[in-house]
């Protein structure tokens, strides 16, 4: 009896949860001339094709992607590097960079954006130059993204075995190799879940990428000039086609990670 | 050796001064000064002319919080009593709807609210009054809720799947009733993951400024819809913007602090990565 009512709240949590990306995607195929978001009209793909034939949408698109690709390399060589020197630092010097490197996490997005919005509009104003654009939104997406990189690889540093690296070098490895060779290896895991964090989270940002942006357009600014101009059901088709990515991406993602850890299991076993 | 790995750091080191270290200076620069640069403390003092905008982000942000608490403690419960092939698919179920952009979640609850929404065409069709929900503080909390539950429900999970069982078993034993077993184990237990649950909700709430801008119509601004206004706005004035900005890192940092007392672990546990 207990086990059913939690079963129907569950169920209610995730009805709340879902209903809304339903209608969404319910709505993409409505085939509405009034653009009205309540009545059914038929069955219709036309939002879909007047999506493709968008191009500032697809602009927008490639921005995005642009920025993320190179924000997600930038900050996974940067942190990866960072993490290594903020391990072997003192206490303090180390508490002090871990400070710093918590404030964006801690700090409220729209306070990052404003700031680097200042910073940039200082810059222009200081050293002259091209005004707020593809370059100012790559710098601040390498800023939010690089604590997510170091607090997914400083764990993996922490629970390596120190005297490895000092083993390789004994045995006549010279340091570059040996951390190519030995460290490397052994946190891989973190750099890549760091990589994939910072490639997210620049795909999806719309607060700091709106003050910092200017008049260039990614994804999530030109989703919300959509949601402003309370246009067609060309943005449900666009949900729509995101939630399928995601998704897709999710599964793939999780497939291959259960199969991983099936694999880790069995090795267990036979050793 | 040691020295040469610090050196690693240092790209960081001066990324991170240029672009966090050198915007914050900006913002307390700006928050105390005129237009001519010039010292003054009437942006702040000029805050308070809003201190209404401010009790209204706090109580909206904070109802949010304790609604998302409260229907999120339940479900991260029963996704922990699960099997464990079983939780890990709830736990994608709850992280799938955060990762479309909030911005169609909220503009689906536009269409859901709205007068002539589909919850009011629902309501007639089944012979009930029209309800207005869209442009309420109500609708503002909604929004809220909607798009910061998962930040409430992971947290708690992770702590939840993690108390042992025979805790819990040993209660019983010595004779705790249920209720006393969640309020007096299980409860304390998992205090790391409510602490961070939230303060996930509370500082994204707070601060947000697109879902009271959508759900809320103009009657319900926030203090984040008033940065917004002052940086690219129609009341442009960065320097106000900023003192504004001061004063809300400061209340966060305050309520974070109020959070902390609460929490007497070391503060490893809890977190949303695993």
């Amino acid at each position: 009896m207990k086990k059913a009512g939690s079963r129907i709240y569950m169920a209610l949590v995730f009805l709340f949860l879902y209903a809304p990306i339903l209608v969404l995607v319910v709505f993409s195929f409505n085939d509405t001339a009034t653009a009205s978001r309540t009545v059914w009209d038929g069955f219709t793909l036309r939002w879909y094709q007047r999506l493709f034939e968008d191009r500032m949408l697809l602009e927008a698109l490639r921005n995005t992607i642009v920025i993320a690709v190179v924000a997600a390399i930038v900050s996974t060589v940067l942190g990866t590097m960072a993490a290594v020197g903020i391990n072997s630092m003192k206490k303090l010097p180390r508490r002090i960079v871990m400070n710093v490197t918590n404030l964006p996490m801690v700090n409220p997005d729209i306070v990052t954006g404003v700031s680097l919005m200042l910073l940039f509009v200082a810059a222009v104003s200081l050293f002259g130059g091209r005004s707020l654009g593809m370059g100012s939104l790559t710098a601040a997406h390498i800023t939010f993204c690089l604590p997510y990189v170091i607090l997914s690889v400083l764990p993996k540093l922490r629970q390596m075995d120190p005297n490895l690296y000092e083993a390789a070098q004994d045995l006549g490895s010279p340091p570059v190799k040996a951390f190519f060779k030995v460290v490397l290896p052994e946190i891989v895991p973190g750099i890549v879940t760091g990589m994939i964090m910072a490639f997210t989270l620049s795909i999806d940002d719309f607060v700091i990428s709106y003050f910092t942006s200017g008049t260039t357009q990614t994804l999530p600014i030109y989703i919300y000039s959509m949601t402003r101009r309370r246009v067609s059901p060309e943005i449900n088709a666009l949900s729509t086609v995101l939630f399928t990515v995601v998704m897709a991406l999710l599964i793939v993602v999780n497939v291959r990670g259960s199969k991983d850890k099936a694999a880790e299991r069995k090795g267990e076993e036979h050793s | 050796m040691k020295t040469k790995s610090k050196l690693l750091s240092a790209p960081y080191s001066v990324w991170m001064t240029v672009f966090i270290v050198v915007p914050m200076v900006l913002v307390v620069w700006f928050a105390f000064t005129d237009t001519a640069g010039n010292f003054t403390v009437e942006n702040i003092l000029n805050v308070g002319q809003y201190s209404n905008v401010f009790l209204r982000s706090i109580g909206l942000g904070a109802v949010a919080t304790v609604i998302s608490l409260v229907m999120g403690y339940p479900l991260a419960y029963g996704i922990a009593k699960m099997a464990p092939r079983r939780q890990s698919v709830m736990v994608m179920l709850v992280m799938l709807p955060m990762w479309m952009n909030f911005l169609l979640r909220t503009y689906s609850w536009m269409t859901l609210l709205e007068d002539n929404g589909l919850i009011n065409a629902l309501l007639t069709s089944i012979g009930l009054p029209r309800l207005h929900m869209i442009n309420t503080g109500g609708a503002v909390v909604l929004g809220m809720v909607y798009n910061y539950l998962p930040y409430m429900i992971l947290p708690l999970y992770s702590v939840l799947t993690k108390i042992d069982q025979s805790v819990i078993e040993a209660a019983q034993d010595l004779g705790a009733n249920s209720r006393h077993v969640f309020l007096r184990v299980i409860m304390p237990m998992s205090t790391p993951g409510i602490i961070s649950g939230v303060t996930m909700v509370f500082v994204p709430a707070v601060s947000t400024f697109i879902i009271s801008k959508m759900l809320g119509g103009g009657g319900n601004l926030l203090i984040g819809d008033l940065i917004d206004m002052q940086f690219l706005g129609s009341a442009y004035n960065p320097n106000l913007g900023s003192a504004i900005s001061l004063v809300l890192m400061v209340i966060i940092l305050i309520c974070m602090g109020i959070m902390n007392q609460f929490d007497d672990s070391d503060g490893e546990e809890g977190g949303i990565m695993p």
